[in-house]
């Protein structure tokens, strides 16, 4: 029984640790290494999306099949609700990047509640990061593109209307929440949410053993232990489709920032 | 010579205290979308993007407050 409980009880409470999971090509090193469950579901995801919607699209139909329904529904879903409600007619232009953009981060996203794998590769700050750096290079560029260079851009994003004494006090705010905040908030709202969520499914389920291992009349309190991981499993399910559908719609309001045509 | 000590995380302390803001910030969100539903439930349809991301920028505040707690914790 000694044996058993000290096994059990080993990892709590969770730290930052239970995210660097063991390479698995070369097997078992200890730096550099490439290869871990992380990038294994990264591989499947995009193999997923890439896979699903060609097929889905192999032959289609006016009457659509439940396939392509789905298909058409999540693009018409990103289209029209997203694209298409943040940035206006040229929005449609958007849609195919959102669509993937929505699809990529959600699918990672799920790796987190689906059973035997539970660990999202969005919980590793580089995929949210690469991410959000690509959703700023392209509110930027869309934007010099169409001002129709970079000074008039700048210029047009910065210079908020307002009396000119006070222009000096907004333009570094202006420029700071533009073009400093907007990259960084992106990419650590998805990363720490699925930490988070992440995190907090550790500790009840961890918690449940802890109790047991401690004292084995603990085992109704790590049984509601375990209801609660169930319960939160739920909110994270929640959560997961939220991020992913704020960070598109994020990155398609930062867009029609750019875009617009008054300040 | 020490009259009072606290020991312990001060991360842990922190964190509770950065959960405030985004706790009521959150409330308002909500509260605002339900009251303008009841005043004119058509406006529903219309505000609802727009609680999904006062609710996610708020929130992502609070999870700063998580993920910094581990940065900022100190030795252990």
């Amino acid at each position: 029984m000694i044996g058993q409980s000290t096994v059990l009880a080993a990892e709590f409470p969770p730290s930052v640790e239970d995210f660097y999971l063991p390479s698995i090509l070369p097997w078992g090193a200890h730096d550099t290494y490439w290869f871990t469950k992380i990038t294994f579901l990264v591989w499947l995801t995009v193999a997923a999306i890439i896979i699903f919607f060609l097929v889905s699209y192999r032959k289609p139909e006016l009457v659509p099949t439940k396939k392509q329904w789905l298909a058409e529904s999540i693009y018409g879903f990103v289209r029209n609700n997203i694209s298409v409600e943040m940035i206006g007619p040229r929005g449609v232009a958007f849609a195919p990047y959102l669509t993937t953009l929505f699809c990529f981060i959600l699918l990672n996203n799920l790796w987190g509640i689906v059973p035997l794998v539970q660990i999202s590769p969005n919980s590793h700050i580089a995929f949210p990061a690469v991410l959000a750096v690509i959703s700023y290079v392209l509110f930027i560029y869309v934007g010099i593109r169409h001002h129709g260079g970079a000074v008039k851009y700048f210029k047009a994003a910065l210079i908020p209307p307002a009396p000119w004494f006070i222009l000096p006090l907004l333009i570094p705010i202006e420029f700071f929440s533009n073009f400093m905040v907007r990259p960084f908030s992106l990419a650590v709202r998805l990363f720490a949410n699925m930490f988070a969520g992440h995190m907090l499914l550790l500790v009840f389920t961890l918690g449940g053993f802890a109790m047991i291992s401690a004292n084995v009349w603990f085992t109704p309190f790590a049984l509601v232990s375990w209801a609660m991981t169930i319960a939160l499993t739920l909110l994270e399910l929640l959560v997961i489709v939220l991020q992913a559908y704020v960070f598109t719609v994020l990155t398609a309001s930062y867009v029609q920032g750019a875009l617009a045509d008054e300040h | 010579m020490l009259l009072a000590e606290v020991v312990g995380s001060t991360a842990a302390i922190g964190y509770g205290l950065a959960a405030i803001g985004p706790g009521i910030g959150v409330g308002l969100v909500f509260s605002a979308y339900i009251q303008s539903t009841a005043r004119q439930p058509e406006s529903s349809r219309l505000t609802l993007p727009y609680v999904w991301i006062g609710f996610a920028v708020i929130e992502a505040l609070a999870l700063l407050g998580i993920a910094f707690g581990f940065i900022w914790q100190g030795p252990l």
